[in-house]
């Protein structure tokens, strides 16, 4: 230890912190404060689409997690393929979003809500129905931009913080 | 009467706050010297190169996300550059500038948690961290802007980057651009000069020129010891010849020199993303290329300059979707690698800041 | 014979007896400060811990506890009670009856320290002669106790912990009890009520460097940063209380804010003019004074690293035991040959002695105990 600048580094450094008692804090107090999400938020739940889904698999091709399971029969009338089961174990899904970028006909989306923890590991496991779009259960834009321009603008730090000196 | 001492073996980690992970020391004391120390890795091994070789090349991207999760973009970059050398894949200008940004957005946030956790293990209690948090926190908010993720972003893609930028990134970034400066000199303000960290990180833990080199350590570990070297200059990459930076290079190769080093280093990042900010372009983001891509037989070594140092893939192909043989050159264990030199003869106190000073991610050590 | 033992029995008398403007007899005076104190101590003690995690959580740029209570006031009760309702492990290694001791032992002597502090003019549980003598003898006993938990533990980091607590409150006492002299100097008294009574002009600006010196070493003696290397988080994880749950962990816990507590109280009453001060109750200003000083130590620990073991030792022997020398010959240079009646040209020519002294040091001042090697 020397005390070559007469212990004014240290005095600088005291300044700093003093300083930041007087500036308004970082963090935001979350149940009552909510912060609005990306756009392209990735959340917790793959969303289906029944109408637009060919049964192609190429979503279940796609995940290198092996988390979606498909089972498809082909209707011999139309020659097209029915879905007869999707299942999803969201506890195996990492939200890589490939398997909305895979998808030819923009049949699944990555789901926007986040608070979507559950009690038990089977809860996890969704299928047909579950995995449908609701008003609880939103899409959210990534891959999909005309769904993103719906959804509410991103709260930024970078707006939010401003320091005057 | 002489008073019999004996050394005594202590284990720092694997669950040790300072360990930044599950990393594990054999640490021998005599009382507060280290005598001997042996690192113990393997505590977070997932076998990512093995999982590697039965996904598809754009499946890996996720896998490269979780080695150096605080700088998952540039694994990103340094898997998409290597698959796009292996298969031939053009890359389009806008998606280049957008990945250099991104590339050094990332190396700031790397450098701040870098940093801010050497103060933290210095001892200024959470202050620093907190500080540094914030602003990485600002680029985290365009990270997710962009990616819709915060941790793991899986946003490039051979071929360029998986989405355009949104209208409203560009303001932002300049807005997080115009004020990172002042932060970082407000940082300097901090803790640079104080004595007592001086006194605790100057000429401690000293890494020499000989064996930085001899050890093959990279990046700001490297440079601290006085050797300029960096991939972007010495073997560009991407865009990287299009831009004005600097080198930043210690002298000593101690604690300090590293700190410092790194707040450089992101002062020179602040400088480039200016650049590219400027001659950001329109047009495509992303080239045509088949959702399996096929390389052809073969073998690249491809590198980046990541933030915390040389981040290589090696990848052999045999033509089909998966890669045959998938290796990564991990930074942090590498710069590990001069530990036991660095650290022998300090002391516990020393110990963890000289460990800190590495900066290491265990997700990258392990793998 | 009988009237020699008489004498003995006035001499007896006139000790003990109850100070004047307290009614009651010598019980009621030793139940009331007696409940006073422990009241005092441990609301003072949540105060700090409240005040110590929002003054933390603003200087860091975040808000601190909020959620419990109002402004979270009730943070530190809840904490009691969580800690309250933990269990109690102890390691099989521990050598169970220090173990269980050693939170005691570390918890008494701080208790005893507020025995004679002065809360407001001669309000302190008793006036003894040698005050602040009785307050260093008693304060350094709460290190036994924390070198028993360390070495009960039966844990290596304990054992660290416990061996630099040791060692810095050793080598601190010395520049402690020095610049505690030069106060001594000036007020003439041992008694700490005496010595605010004496504090016309409060003493930090008579003895700036000795408020400097006792401050540092002060805050060494207690473990707070930039000298918290017995706890040291990021180091020995927790230090002397690795090993340490429920009840006894709380106790420790108690002891390190009671302990800054004691030390805020004797800075206020020997630096800032204890009790006294315009307008307020005497008592208020005594708790103000006390946070004032404890803010200066949450200050210095939210912005300073941590000292290494052997710079902490250097520090000690080579900064402040010669400065504390200095700054006692310098006082009792002043107290012999100053004129009466000049009071604030000393206070402007202790200051300038200690910038020059300070700027002095630093260029003689150089430690390094670098690399051993090996």
């Amino acid at each position: 230890m020397k005390f070559e600048r007469y212990g004014i580094g240290i005095a600088r450094g005291m300044m700093v912190t003093f300083k930041h008692l007087f500036r308004h804090p970082t963090v935001s107090q979350y149940p009552e404060q909510r912060l609005n999400m990306s756009r392209r938020t990735r959340g917790n739940e793959l969303i289906w689409n029944n109408v637009k889904c060919t049964g192609c698999v190429t979503c279940a091709k796609s995940c290198p997690q092996g988390a979606i399971h498909i089972e498809t029969t082909v209707d011999p009338a139309t020659n097209k393929y029915n879905v007869l089961k999707i299942e999803v174990d969201t506890g195996y899904c990492i939200q890589c979003g490939l398997c909305v970028e895979a998808c030819p006909y923009e049949a699944i989306y990555m789901g926007y809500s986040v608070e979507r923890a559950k009690y038990r590991r089977g809860e996890l496991v969704q299928a047909n129905e579950m995995l449908l779009a609701s008003p609880d259960r939103p899409a959210s834009g990534y891959m999909n931009p005309h769904i993103a321009r719906e959804l509410p603008r991103q709260t930024l730090l970078v707006e939010k913080i401003v320091e005057k000196r | 009467m002489t008073i019999k001492t004996e050394p005594f073996v202590i284990n720092f980690g694997p669950a040790h706050p300072s360990t930044h992970g599950v990393f594990r020391m054999r640490v021998v004391l005599d009382g507060e010297v280290v005598l001997d120390l042996e690192p113990v890795y393997g505590y977070l091994h997932r076998g990512i190169e093995k999982l590697a070789e039965q996904r598809t090349y754009t499946g890996i991207i996720p896998l490269t996300d979780r080695l150096d999760y605080l700088a998952a973009m540039s694994n990103n970059l340094a898997h998409c550059i290597a698959v796009e050398k292996l298969a031939g894949i053009k890359v389009p200008e806008r998606a280049e500038y957008l990945r250099v940004i991104l590339a050094e957005l990332q190396r700031l946030c790397s450098h701040l948690i870098a940093v801010g956790a050497f103060l933290n293990d210095s001892g200024a209690f959470m202050t620093p961290i907190l500080y540094m948090l914030r602003e990485r926190e600002k680029i985290l908010d365009l990270f997710e802007m962009l990616s819709g993720q915060r941790l793991t972003y899986n946003d490039m893609r051979p071929g360029g980057v998986s989405q355009d930028a949104p209208e409203e990134f560009l303001p932002a970034l300049h807005k997080f651009v115009d004020q990172m400066p002042r932060y970082l000199d407000e940082y300097d303000q901090l803790l640079a000069k104080n004595e007592i960290l001086l006194a605790r990180s100057k000429g401690v833990g000293i890494l020499s020129k000989e064996l930085a080199i001899n050890s093959s350590a990279s990046g700001p570990v490297l440079r601290a010891s006085g050797v300029k070297w960096d991939i972007r200059k010495a073997e560009p990459y991407s865009i990287y010849d299009r831009f004005e930076f600097e080198i930043p290079t210690g002298t000593a190769g101690d604690c300090y020199d590293r700190y410092l080093v790194r707040m450089l280093e992101m002062r020179q990042s602040v400088r480039i993303i200016e650049q590219a900010m400027k001659q950001f372009p329109s047009g495509e983001y992303r080239s045509r290329v088949p959702k399996l891509i096929r390389p052809p037989v073969g073998e690249v070594y491809s590198r980046i300059e990541a933030p915390k140092g040389e981040l290589a893939f090696y990848i052999v192909s045999d033509s089909s979707i998966a890669p045959y043989r998938y290796h990564i050159r991990g930074t942090s264990l590498i710069n590990l690698t001069a530990l036991r030199d660095m650290i022998v003869g300090w002391k516990v106190a020393d110990l963890i800041v000289i460990f800190g000073s590495i900066d290491i991610c265990m997700g990258e050590v392990d793998r | 014979m009988s009237s020699y033992l008489n004498q003995m029995l006035l001499q007896h008398e006139a000790s003990v007896r109850v100070p004047p403007d307290w009614p009651g007899g010598y019980w009621f005076h030793w139940l009331f400060f007696t409940v006073v104190i422990i009241a005092f101590v441990l609301t003072i003690v949540m105060g700090f811990i409240y005040f110590e995690r929002r003054a933390l959580g603003r200087i860091q740029s975040r808000l601190g506890p909020n959620r419990t209570g109002p402004f979270g006031l009730l943070q530190p009760v809840a904490d009691a009670i969580k800690v309250l309702l933990k269990e109690d492990i102890i390691p099989d290694k521990a050598d169970k009856l220090v173990h269980w001791l050693a939170p005691i032992v570390a918890f008494f002597p701080v208790m005893l320290i507020f025995a004679v502090i002065p809360f407001q003019n001669g309000a302190m549980l008793v006036d003894l002669d040698i005050g602040i003598l009785y307050i260093m003898a008693v304060s350094s006993v709460s290190t036994i106790g924390i070198f028993m938990a360390g070495w009960s533990s039966g844990n290596k980091y304990s054992l660290l912990g416990a061996m630099r607590a040791v060692a810095s409150v050793v080598s601190y006492e010395i520049p402690l009890v020095l610049s505690i002299i030069g106060v001594i100097l000036l007020s003439g008294s041992l008694s700490m009520n005496q010595i605010v009574i004496a504090q016309n002009i409060p003493f930090i600006l008579l003895q700036p460097l000795g408020f400097l010196l006792f401050f540092i070493s002060g805050c060494a003696e207690i473990n707070r940063s930039p000298f918290d290397m017995l706890e040291a988080d990021s180091e020995i994880v927790a230090g002397f209380h690795t090993e340490y749950s429920g009840m006894k962990f709380a106790m420790f816990y108690l002891v390190e804010y009671a302990e800054a507590l004691a030390m805020s109280a004797i800075i206020a009453t020997l630096f800032l003019g204890g009790w006294r001060g315009p307008v307020l109750p005497p008592w208020l200003w005594f708790i103000i004074k006390i946070f004032v000083v404890f803010f200066l130590m949450i200050w210095t620990r939210s912005t300073l690293p941590r000292v290494r073991i052997d710079q902490l030792m250097a520090l000690a022997w080579k900064g402040l035991f010669p400065l504390a020398l200095i700054n006692l010959f310098i006082t009792g240079v002043e107290v012999l040959l100053w004129p009466a009646g000049l009071p604030w040209l000393a206070v402007l020519i202790n200051i300038v002695i200690m910038v020059v002294l300070l700027l002095l040091w630093s260029r003689f001042f150089k430690l390094g105990w670098g690399r051993v090697e090996i």
